[in-house]
């Protein structure tokens, strides 16, 4: 058990979870929130997948994949921000749907396995760099790259530009900008829009390049979920959400490899593969959600800063004014 | 003054402005013009239509019918954006700022001109250019969570001044503010006309309106009833006569009365507020039987944690105590089991359950005892019987008891929360703002019960930010500025600039409020004292 | 265009049932639509349903037991949301509810041999307790620490899933395979064809006293919500925490005792699959009746006798849906019918209008 590879893998199986987080922040901030992430990710995982096997194209599947995440995710965004829909329960029939419309897209993908994958790639000077170079920029997945670029992206448009600030504004206090004249249903529209394609594109981050092949609801197997977790433990910063991506991205590729060690430290490895008891190392990435959903929130009371105000809350303009 | 500009053609001018809302007609053909330079007042009563028309103005709501002009030429204002870019803004009532972004943060919102990236030094400095330039002080850089409401009022001026507007509609601007707070905000108003600027100024206070304006137009019911009056040829009396269809607001009669023993004790009460920040700091204060005690503070200086601890719903420390029963730091039922109801400040969040039936609503704090709770059960015939009796009695206007209580005006859901709380046979009443928001009429129900709850012998602690409304109905006014008492007047000592100027801080030295605060609460106002 | 919603004033009391069963056809025809466009035959396909689920006493028994652990899950759904806490662990806490019964045999708690009307009610305690158990963590999180239920919840059903697989696959595994020994009879639920000797009509017939505890539990429920004290805690605060806690109520104990109550009706859920119909405990003993429940309590708009109706027409669609091709298709149409209830809300609640205004002012 090689600590730098188990990094290694963890940066990319992280990567699937960074997407989807990513995604989710930016639906959050602008008060939406969109617990479908499991049903899309999964819709992303089989249209990417199957675009991927009838087209040879590893590439056009993710962008299918994105595509399709993002409309799945409108139905969520008609339903709570012009229906003014209960988000959680709008949420979780997201989930259903997307769960049943990959499964029907998925029957015949199902044996597929021949399939273009998204490149790898050494980055040539920063390969070399002792550790770092090892774990983040040696024969990692063009993706894995992506989502270096996309965390401080959407750092800089949250916290630093304009629509930053609009969108912020729309999350926090969706009055007030909608009295400047920003038009908050839109961004609302948008922003969900923008968290289904990177769930879509998580989705294809799973079965175009970390873990190849579709298997049905075992596809993704939680990490929608996972992911949905991790925006608490981030405390909705990007930045806190990579390192949390890292962390759990880790513990995913961990349980796996431990499992494939016969000793661990001198000691018999109590874990070995085809052991009943391997089933609470498949508890360990749950349990510790759940710690750092625990975290988060304490520590959002503590600092009495936390979730975006409108967060969970239809806006309404106000209609009775006389 | 600034003599008004006679401008040729109006700056701003609305013709046969018609709006319904279902069940009501806000606006019947309203007309309304703004000369460059003026400040033009907007009189009337909750609920008249100034709001509507100004929302249609600024582009809020569309009218049904009707044209709005500007500087003689027609427009359509589809959204705020429109009439902001058209150089109206609106300032309302409620504030529309972010409270977890900075006051430049704020100001730049919905702008187009920093592009992409925000250069946040840049224009915090121009902010600060613009503010000084109109003697509004505000720090670029605050958080608005961090600021006062007189402070959050400035800025939401600076953002309409920055977005270069010309028209400047005030909505109630004095409503949150204190008397000093109202000079400065006057002088503003005037240096802004001075360069060139209109203001609309939207209120319903008669001597501030002949104050500030420099004409008047009235509405009553949607309708237009006095248009253009210059305060000289006009008078209080004849303002509100067009302004309530009649001589002048009911004054309702508060008999002299001798307060018995004393109810409620609060003894160096400190606490936190929501953001964990202190509210409270050391507060003493007494209320007696059959005797109405106001608290006179600007919004945010402690008043609403205060009756928050009162009724248990606020950890402390210190001791509060209701009949000589200890109630502070237990849960809101253990005061309620000790005689304490609570109108409370928030009747659609907190004093009422908007989906549950006026049934459910009334039995609220009865549901524990007989003749409604039977055992673990409600006895369901006993609850409605209660429930249509109190509807009936507080004359409740609802189809039935069945209705839910978020189909109830304003009104009418105050006369429900006070009929439950009136119903819990008291033996101390926290009403905290009962009557904002209310119509004419609602005001005058709710003021006639307090005072009819006075003469029974229950011990009332009235907090408002209407210091007319204070005056009018305490014994004693207690005055909290920063969650001390900074002084106490008996009702017949009472003198409304000395008031207002310890609401702002004035009147003594920082740190010298608690002590005076501590004894003269306790002491003052000719109650008895009976002995601790 | 422009949509706006008007709160509605005036709707009867019949309304909202009318848009409920409304929501319920719309979305089997939009479900239809989508089964006919993957190339299946919508209307074959229902009708399948209907004779496969209700065509004869001996499938109508079938659903019945289908229905059973809906009802109990259903239940625990709809007074976790009654309260506005979202409960989405009802499949981990009926997962837990099984294994404690099955302790009950397996461990075993009792000794072998003791009768069955010590055996049954035990196994009930044991599934409930565990269940409860599963329900308290995240209540106490919930009411403690503020933590969102919905993650928590989420998160034990996954771990309540690897542990019973860790007990399936190892202490408790019957010589390797991925199930437990079969219980002794002691331990089965009665079903009616037991008494298939006395009654011949009963032969065959897998209905068993599950679906007894599943009603008595609706009755109990609807009396506690609509007519005690205590019910009447529950809905204020689900309606207004902020107004609940005005009144005297103290809101945090609620929490935790709605979800060891809920946590509990699904533990027993889990109880009386694994010994009125099972009768072992094995992976897999659920296909996310847990899941479903959130949809059945929905459709029954939280009313305890209604969640009863609502588990039968579901236990009728995961009868006769495990035949339908694609294999999706069935929690499809749950994704679609909960969409369709979530839209009737909006209906019931609101009068929509598109107001087309071009001002030409």
């Amino acid at each position: 058990m090689d600590f730098t590879n188990i990094l290694a893998a963890g940066v990319a199986s992280g990567t699937v979870l960074l997407f989807a987080a990513i995604g989710e922040i930016f639906a959050e901030r602008a008060g939406v929130l969109n617990l479908g992430v499991e049903g899309m990710m999964l819709f992303g995982a089989v249209v990417g997948f199957s675009v991927g096997v009838s087209t040879g194209n590893p590439w056009l599947g993710v962008v299918m994949a994105m595509l399709a995440g993002g409309l799945l995710s409108l139905v969520h965004a008609v339903m709570t921000i012009s229906l003014r829909a209960d988000q959680v329960v709008s949420g979780l029939a997201l989930t259903f749907l997307g769960t049943g419309l990959a499964r029907v897209l998925g029957e015949g993908v199902s044996s597929a396995r021949d399939v273009a994958l998204i490149p790898q790639l050494t980055i040539p000077v920063l390969s070399r760099i002792p550790l770092i170079g090892e774990i983040f920029f040696t024969e990692q997945r063009a993706l894995v790259y992506v989502g270096y670029l996309l965390v401080p992206l959407a750092w800089y448009w949250i916290g630093r530009t304009r629509p930053g600030l609009h969108l912020r504004a729309v999350g926090e206090y969706p009055a007030a900008a909608d009295a400047q004249g920003i038009g908050v249903y839109r961004l609302r529209y948008a922003y969900v829009f923008i968290g289904g394609t990177l769930a879509g594109l998580a989705g294809a981050t799973i079965t175009l390049a970390i873990s190849p092949g579709w298997f049905g609801d075992q596809t993704v197997n939680g990490r929608g979920w996972i992911a949905i977790g991790l925006v608490i433990f981030a405390q909705w910063s990007p930045i806190r959400a990579a390192f949390g991506a890292l962390l759990f991205g880790a513990i995913l590729r961990f349980i796996l490899d431990v499992q494939g060690v016969d000793l661990i430290l001198g000691v018999q490895n109590p874990f070995l593969a085809g052991r009943s008891t391997t089933f609470f190392l498949e508890m360990l990435p749950y349990l510790m959600v759940i710690l750092a959903v625990v975290i988060g929130s304490r520590e959002a009371a503590r600092k009495r800063v936390g979730a975006p105000a409108a967060l969970g809350r239809p806006y309404v303009r106000g209609e009775r004014g006389a | 003054m600034t003599p008004p500009a006679v401008a040729p053609v109006p700056a701003l001018e609305a013709h046969g402005i018609v709006k319904a809302f279902p069940g009501i007609v806000a606006n019947d053909e309203v007309d309304f013009d703004l000369r460059t330079g003026e400040i033009h007042a907007l009189l009337g009563e909750n609920g008249a239509g100034k709001s509507t028309l100004m929302n249609i103005l600024a582009g809020l709501y569309r009218p049904d019918a009707g044209e709005i002009r500007l500087d003689g030429v027609p427009v359509v204002f589809r959204s705020p954006r429109d009439a902001i870019m058209a150089g109206l803004g609106m300032v309302h009532q409620h504030f529309t700022l972010v409270p977890s972004q900075t006051v430049t943060e704020n100001i730049l919102l919905g702008l187009d001109r920093p592009r992409f990236r925000l250069d946040l030094h840049r224009s915090e400095a121009e902010v600060g250019r613009l503010a000084g330039q109109f003697g509004l002080r505000v720090d670029p850089r605050a958080k608005i969570w961090q600021l006062s409401v007189g402070e959050q009022q400035r800025v939401e001026i600076l953002k309409m001044l920055y977005r270069g507007a010309r028209i400047l509609i005030m909505d109630e601007p004095t409503a949150v503010l204190a008397p000093q707070e109202v000079e400065e905000l006057f002088r503003t108003l005037r240096s802004m006309t001075a360069d060139g600027r209109s203001v609309v100024f939207i209120s319903h206070k008669l001597s501030e309106v002949l104050a500030i304006a420099d004409r008047i137009t009235v509405m009553r019911r949607g309708r237009v009833t006095a248009a253009g009056l210059v305060p000289a040829e006009t008078s209080t009396t004849d303002l509100a006569r067009r302004m309530v269809g009649r001589e002048a607001l009911e004054s309702v009669a508060r008999t002299p009365q001798r307060p018995g023993a004393r109810v409620l004790a609060v003894r160096d009460v400190a606490a936190d507020n929501d953001r964990g920040l202190p509210a409270l700091r050391s507060i003493s204060l007494d209320v007696a039987a059959g005797e109405i005690v106001g608290i006179a503070a600007v919004a945010g200086n402690g008043q609403s944690e205060l009756a928050q601890v009162i009724t248990g719903l606020r950890p402390c420390s210190g001791s509060v105590t209701v009949g000589g029963e200890e109630v502070a730091n237990r849960h809101a039922g253990h005061a309620i089991r000790h005689g304490v109801a609570h109108v409370p400040e928030d009747r659609t969040g907190v004093g009422s359950a908007p989906n549950l039936s006026v049934s459910d609503n009334l039995i609220m704090k009865r549901y524990r005892d007989a003749p409604v709770a039977r055992g673990w059960f409600i006895d369901d015939t006993a609850a409605r019987t209660l429930a249509q009796e109190l509807k009936d009695e507080y004359a409740i206007a609802a189809p039935s008891i069945d209705t839910e209580a978020r189909l109830l005006s304003g009104g009418n859901l105050q006369r429900l929360i006070f009929a439950r709380e009136i119903d819990s046979g008291p033996r101390l009443m926290v009403a905290v703002q009962p009557t904002r928001g209310l119509d004419v009429g609602a005001i005058e129900a709710v003021h006639r019960v307090l005072l009819a709850r006075r003469e029974s012998g229950t011990a009332i602690l009235l907090i408002s930010e209407d210091l007319d409304e204070i005056l009018a109905l305490a014994d004693r006014v207690d005055v909290m500025f920063e969650g001390r008492i900074a002084g106490s007047f008996s009702a017949e000592t009472a003198d409304i600039q000395e008031i207002g100027l310890l609401m702002t801080g004035g009147g003594s030295e920082a740190g010298q409020p608690v002590e005076t605060g501590a004894v003269s609460g306790a002491s003052s106002g000719g109650a008895e004292r009976p002995p601790a | 265009m422009n949509l706006s919603l008007e709160p509605r004033t005036d709707a009867p009391r019949w309304f909202a049932t009318a848009m409920t069963v409304a929501a319920f056809v719309f979305a089997l025809t939009l479900s239809g639509l989508i089964i006919a466009l993957v190339g299946g035959d919508p209307i074959r396909s229902y009708l399948h349903i209907v004779g496969a689920a209700f065509g004869s006493v001996g499938v109508i028994s079938d659903t019945l037991v289908k229905a059973t652990p809906l009802i109990l899950t259903g239940l625990a759904c709809a007074l976790a949301f009654r309260m506005r806490l979202w409960n989405i662990g009802a499949e981990g806490q009926f997962l837990l509810g099984a294994w404690g019964a099955s302790a009950v045999v397996l461990a075993p708690i009792l000794p072998a041999g003791t009768p069955a009307i010590v055996v049954i009610p035990v196994m009930m305690l044991a599934g409930a307790v565990a269940g409860g158990l599963w329900g308290f963590i995240p209540g106490i999180l919930r009411a403690r620490l503020g933590v969102s239920e919905i993650i928590v919840t989420l998160m034990l059903n996954y771990v309540a899933l690897s542990w019973v697989q860790f007990w399936v696959f190892g202490p408790w595994s019957e010589g390797g395979f991925q199930q437990t020994d079969a219980f002794p009879r002691e331990a089965w639920l009665p079903r009616l064809t037991d008494f298939a000797n006395a009654v011949p009509a009963l032969g065959g017939l897998t209905v068993h006293l599950g679906l007894i505890f599943g009603i008595v539990a609706a009755a109990i429920m609807w009396v506690a919500i609509e007519r005690t004290r205590w019910g009447y805690e529950i809905r204020l605060i689900g309606d207004s925490p902020a107004a609940a806690r005005y009144a005297g109520i103290d809101i945090k104990r609620r929490i935790v005792v709605v979800f060891v109550i809920s946590g509990a009706l699904a533990g027993l859920g889990g109880m009386s699959e694994v010994s009125g119909v099972v009768h072992r405990l094995q992976d897999h003993i659920s296909p996310g009746y847990g899941f479903t429940a959130i949809i059945i309590a929905y459709l029954a708009r939280f009313g305890p006798l209604r969640v009863v109706v609502a588990s039968i027409l579901f236990g009728a669609l995961i009868l006769a849906g495990r035949e339908i091709q694609p294999q999706g298709i069935p929690a499809m149409i749950q994704g679609v019918i909960l969409f369709s209830l979530v839209g009737a809300d909006v209906l019931i609640r609101y009068r929509i209008r598109f107001e087309r205004r071009l001002a030409t002012a």
